[in-house]
């Protein structure tokens, strides 16, 4: 059959965009491929490993169960290159993954890095139980884990260390392009 | 692993939606949050032509408490239903099968009603509402009907549901008085579909003895395998020796198969022990201060 193409509006890291799409596209290959942000990693593509996982409304949800047509129905997506701050400053969890070692080859990173930034969000003081429970959706290979688990309980100290309360993120300057390199200072 | 070519519909109201609906016939789905059917179209273990989205279609969204119980809508998340404190007050064993639903990053985008209508013999929800003998509305072009939750799962992933139709709410009665629920099951890794499950409720009486108790089994029939084990168990205690012969008589009522994640055998074992788990831990949350005002007539 010919495909069934719509034109959809998506608002990712605070920036509008528009894609054509077909009706079929994933939104983890929309973001992908339509938008450029490869952030965003692609494993299993059936909701197991939670590498593709990014926020809906600040929910997280996996991109490959999701189709963009669908996404264009919400209000905001933040996908793991929106959660640094405008001037580069890593996310408290970004900060944690690196200071713990809680990555080796990186691929699921993006997803841990997105559910826990919404976890610590709704649970600010998680215990070592929480924390690993947190993260139990999401696949890693390398790690074994022990420093991610880590990793959420450092980045939840670095949240309270600032501020006592979580990060706000800064307001999203539109249009703004994503500096090469992560933008790190 | 990406979904085979359809056309996409995203009405925001029942009655179009019905329409597109009945006009692709058995080529049709109905898309509401999608954590059973992008997968299966990923694989490609499905190909509807047409996907009816009911994510903005308006009336879907509620979750109603009353004295009857919850009506929960077709667009209601797991997550929003189990953040829900006024539902689960009224109906527990929506909170007690909803945290073991997948992950909380699946339940944020799955329904409730979704996984109802997807009606997988793994599945807690469906488990629920047969347990407590719930319904489903449907509504298709006709009008809406009530399907009782025995009548509405027919196999594994069959539903009562014509082309056509679509799944609009389901109604979780309150339990009766004195009466206490639980959900228990054995996975490989949390979060996976269950090896086998098993939800209970169980009434006591003023004295504290059991009046009625049903139990749920799931990943071992076809569909969700309820029981009434009333007869084994009324006028006696809860304690876990006096569960054992009701809990061999549900297991024995299980017909489970071979797969690669457990044998048979181990899986009615499961549900020996599971059941027992699942009578002992409802008996326990029975509220017994509230069976002075309750009579004890058994159904």
């Amino acid at each position: 059959m010919t495909e069934d193409v719509h034109d959809i509006r998506l608002r990712v890291n605070g920036i509008q965009h528009t894609a054509r799409v077909p009706a079929r596209r994933l939104l983890s290959d929309c973001l992908r491929h339509d938008l450029g942000l490869t952030g965003t990693h692609v494993g299993c593509e059936h909701g197991v490993c939670g590498a593709c996982t990014v926020l809906v409304d600040g929910r997280p949800v996996r991109s490959c169960l999701m189709l963009a047509v669908s996404a264009a129905q919400h209000a905001d997506i933040t996908t793991v290159e929106g959660l640094a701050a405008a001037d580069g400053t890593p996310h408290p969890v970004q900060q944690a993954f690196a200071e713990c070692h809680a990555l080796q080859c990186g691929f699921c990173t993006p997803g841990f890095l997105t559910l826990v930034a919404a976890y610590l969000r709704d649970n600010p003081d998680p215990g070592e139980d929480d924390a690993r429970e947190a993260v139990t959706g999401n696949l890693c290979r390398c790690t074994g884990y022990q420093n991610i688990v880590a990793a959420v309980l450092r980045a939840a100290e670095i949240t309270r260390g600032q501020d006592g309360v979580p990060r706000a993120r800064p307001p999203a300057e539109e249009g703004r392009v994503p500096e090469a390199g992560g933008g790190r200072p | 692993m990406k979904p085979p070519p359809f056309a996409y519909h995203a009405p925001t109201d029942l009655d179009e939606a019905v329409g597109l609906l009945a006009e692709a016939g058995d080529e049709g789905k109905v898309l509401a949050g999608g954590q059973s059917l992008i997968p299966l179209l990923n694989m490609r273990l499905a190909a509807p032509r047409v996907l009816v989205d009911i994510n903005a279609v308006a009336g879907l969204e509620d979750i109603r408490v009353d004295a009857a119980g919850v009506r929960v809508g077709a667009r209601v998340r797991h997550a929003e239903l189990e953040a829900d404190t006024a539902a689960a007050e009224a109906v527990p064993l929506l909170g007690q099968g909803l945290r073991l639903v997948a992950h909380p990053v699946i339940r944020n985008r799955g329904t409730t009603v979704g996984s109802i209508a997807h009606a997988d013999p793994s599945a807690e929800m469906p488990a629920v509402l047969a347990l407590l003998e719930g319904a489903v509305e449907v509504r298709g072009r006709a009008g809406t009907r009530t399907v009782p939750a025995a009548e509405f799962v027919t196999g594994p992933m069959e539903t009562a549901l014509a082309p056509g139709e679509i799944a609009v709410a389901a109604r979780f009665p309150r339990p009766r008085p004195g009466t206490g629920t639980a959900f228990v099951e054995t996975a490989r890794r949390n979060g996976d579909y269950a090896l086998c499950g098993a939800a209970a409720a169980v009434t006591l009486g003023a004295d504290g003895r059991i009046t009625a108790a049903r139990c749920c089994l799931i990943s071992v029939a076809p569909v969700p395998l309820v029981v009434d084990l009333t007869d084994h168990l009324a006028g006696r205690t809860a304690r876990l020796g006096d569960l054992d012969g009701a809990a061999a008589a549900a297991a024995e009522q299980a017909d489970p198969e071979d797969d690669i994640h457990a044998g048979a055998d181990y899986r009615r074992h499961l549900a020996r022990v599971l059941t027992a788990r699942a009578l002992a831990r409802a008996a326990a949350a029975a509220p017994a201060a509230v069976a002075d005002t309750y009579t004890g007539a058994s159904r």
